[in-house]
């Protein structure tokens, strides 16, 4: 009996913490929809979440529903915490396309093989992949933004610093180096950026391996101050952890996707963000029009600083004063098309605040080791290689480790 | 600014310090015969308990305090399902860790989405309260001052609790009793040593310790919660390989952290020592990261295979480790 009666409890404390889990795991939002047009969700984290990947992704998906007129309490399914597994992915999908969904987001990479398939077995539905690379003349899109112009312009706060405090050092915690275009791309853009103000200054790069440790953060971000001599910490990786650090240690920092002052309020210069209901907003209205021309009117989309998608956020008082100036002529340069980080074109700023001119010069673009990627007053590298293949940094970036 | 290598020492202490005390935790529990899997759990909900309410109080004090209940509550949970219910303690202590890190986000995002958001650490008394001591003279002296004797308090708390702990084992009756029960509670049981109260005792303070292991963790975040990485990041798994490292004695549990702590420090570190010694340590560039990253585990491994073959009459394994005491079956 004392037997039976443990196991009772033990099972029943099991199902409690089961559905602790399954609570976070896959809770969607919808109920039984009143207008005709349903969004889906897959994001690799919780839908709670109040920074981060997820959070940025769902906040731009309900957003742009209410942009377009819907109800995201009523017209949005999610399945959340799915991991980059095919099986998982592919049940997260059929679990969407059950409740009807017309339009099905994955926002992580490693969902690219099971959308992929799903779409050809759901022809109906639009599947539209963040991060990703392939897509069907159909119903499969990709989308991505151009976050190396939003790192290019925190640069230049960067570079700003570095001039103010004659530190030429800049730090750099990256949750990979090389092995992703991704995070490649956005350490050169970071870079060009800083050297376009300080041409002495020098990045060093702390890679981690993996998207989000706060511990590893944490103590990269401690070793490029203190062995590195770093002045100015900037970060690709998931937590705030770099910038408490800097705040820790008295220099400063460049978050990454949300605006990270409130954790590093005497630190904190901007960091890159995306605004994601720019293209949730498109995506959508096309959907709702016509989803059969989907793929002509959207397409893969690859858009930066000109629609709004890419940014930085709100510039702190820790900013030095000509940097808001520099960076609004950047950034007027680059939404123009006039010109763009990975040319043959280099930008420099001079003048003081209230002043600031920047001049285009024709030079080079040279990775670290000497060889040169786009001669003097060449054209920009392929979007391809931003968004794929980009595995150089550029001349002044160091990999420390 | 700090050298390389003062950071390096540094660094081992004030990271690796919560595995002292998941592992002092679990030496306790274990000494009385109860395997607990649950270490991982266990320091979540006393982190995020004691975090919580320490920062609404605003007083270290209270946190250690409510973590250290918080997190035995757990253990009294524990005891009642495997030591008066006679459950598996397997199957119990997994599904305390499950259980453990899913309050932990649960808590943490509820908090996180409500209004007035997470409690920020920055800037209040718990955070200077928890910030390293300036022990005059000692923390002066160079690089060992700051390596060894510029902590927090808990630091030396832990510290302590090991120490303690050690002689209660070997100097005390009631240790002496505890012993006796994790060898043979049947024996123990007919000397007239009340066996459950010895293990819902120590099961109780064992994962209250933990707690404040946990507690540590939270505090040395700055206090951020991070929807998707929990504070505790596997150092409660860690803990439970670390038992067998220090052969289930408290005072070895503080050599194994410094030996764990010197690898999990070198993981980060190894590039920063090549840079600022690119003579003598320079080689240590031309091992893969990664390699690094599983050294700490690759430890855990030889230690457990080296433990499994030495002789059973050195081990400090209690006999009757991981099953349950019904006293009919006597």
């Amino acid at each position: 009996m004392k037997k039976l009666f443990s196991l009772v409890v033990t099972a029943a404390l099991a199902v409690t913490s089961l559905f602790a889990f399954a609570g976070c795991s896959s809770a969607s939002q919808g109920g039984s929809g009143a207008s005709e047009f349903k969004v889906g969700a897959i994001y690799i984290n919780s839908q709670n979440d109040t920074s981060g990947y997820t959070y940025a992704h769902h906040h731009g998906i309900t957003e742009a529903m209410k942009t377009v007129g819907l109800d995201p309490s009523k017209d949005l399914y999610i399945v959340d915490n799915v991991p980059e597994d095919d099986e998982k992915v592919k049940q997260a999908i059929d679990q969407l396309a059950g409740n009807g969904c017309d339009i099905i987001f994955g926002i992580s990479f490693g969902y690219i093989n099971a959308m992929e398939e799903k779409a050809k077995e759901y022809p109906d539905i639009i599947f539209s992949h963040a991060t990703g690379y392939l897509s069907n003349d159909k119903n499969f899109n990709n989308y991505f933004g151009r976050i190396y112009q939003a790192r290019y312009l925190a640069g230049i706060a960067a570079g700003y610093k570095s001039l103010a405090t004659g530190n030429n050092n800049i730090g750099y915690v990256s949750a990979w180096g090389t092995e992703y275009a991704e995070t490649c791309s956005g350490i050169n853009g970071f870079a060009l950026g800083a050297m376009s103000v300080n041409p002495d200054a020098k990045i060093s790069v702390y890679e981690i391996f993996t998207w989000g440790d706060q511990e590893l953060e944490r103590q990269a971000a401690e070793t490029l101050i203190d062995t590195y001599g770093c002045g100015v910490i900037a970060q690709h990786c998931d937590s705030a952890q770099p910038q408490i650090v800097a705040n820790e240690k008295g220099v400063y920092g460049c978050g990454y996707n949300s605006d990270m002052t409130a954790e590093a309020p005497e630190a904190h210069l901007t960091a890159p963000i995306w605004n994601w209901d720019a293209y949730y907003a498109t995506a959508m209205k096309a959907a709702m029009t016509d989803p059969s021309t989907f793929m002509t009117a959207v397409g893969n989309y690859y858009e930066g600083l000109n629609a709004g998608l890419v940014d930085v956020s709100a510039l702190s008082k820790n900013c030095e004063p000509e940097t808001k100036e520099a960076i609004d002529l950047a950034k007027n340069l680059m939404k123009s098309g006039e010109w763009d980080v990975f040319s043959g074109v280099k930008l420099s700023f001079s003048g003081a605040a209230g002043s600031v001119a920047v001049a285009k010069t024709d030079s080079a673009l040279i990775a670290n080791d000497g060889k040169e990627i786009v001669v003097a007053g060449g054209p920009s590298v392929d979007d391809g290689v931003i968004q794929g293949s980009m595995n150089y940094y550029v001349e002044g970036v160091t990999q420390v480790n | 600014m700090l050298d390389v290598f003062t950071l390096f020492l540094f660094n081992i202490i004030v990271y690796n310090i919560p595995l002292l005390y998941g592992t002092t935790g679990e030496i306790m529990i274990e000494k009385s015969g109860s395997l607990n899997l649950g270490v991982e759990g266990t320091m979540a909900i006393g982190a995020v308990a004691g975090y919580l309410v320490g920062a609404k109080t605003d007083s270290l004090f209270v946190a250690v305090l409510v973590s250290f209940i918080a997190s035995g509550l757990v253990g009294l949970l524990f005891s009642f399902l495997t030591v008066t219910l006679q459950a598996n303690q397997n199957v119990t202590g997994l599904t305390i860790t499950t259980f453990g890190v899913a309050f932990y986000y649960f808590i943490g995002n509820a908090l996180s989405n409500s209004k007035g958001g997470w409690p920020k650490l920055s800037g209040t008394a718990l955070d200077a309260q928890s910030q390293a001591l300036h022990i005059p003279g000692l923390s002066d002296i160079p690089v060992v001052g700051k390596a060894l004797f510029s902590h927090g308090i808990l630091v030396y708390f832990g510290i302590i609790i090991a120490i303690l702990m050690w002689l209660y084992f070997k100097k005390t009756v009631p240790g002496l009793k505890l012993r006796a029960i994790g060898e043979n509670p049947a024996a123990a049981d007919s000397l007239g040593v009340n066996v459950a109260l010895y293990k819902y005792t120590h099961i109780i303070i064992g994962s209250g310790i933990m707690g404040i292991g946990g507690l540590y963790m939270g505090l040395n975040m700055g206090g951020t919660f991070e929807g998707s990485n929990c504070w505790i990041n596997g150092y409660g798994w860690i803990s439970i390989a670390l038992v067998i490292f220090a052969n289930w004695s408290p005072a070895k549990a503080l050599l194994g952290t410094l030996v764990f702590g010197f690898f999990n420090t070198l993981r980060v570190q190894n590039a920063a020592l090549a840079y600022v010694f690119p003579n003598t340590l320079g080689w240590l560039t031309k091992i893969p990261s990664h390699f690094f990253s599983a050294l700490p585990f690759i430890i855990t491994l030889l230690v457990l295979i080296i433990s499994s073959m030495t002789s059973k009459d050195k081990s400090g394994e209690p006999q009757a480790i991981g099953r349950n005491y019904y006293r009919e079956d006597r």
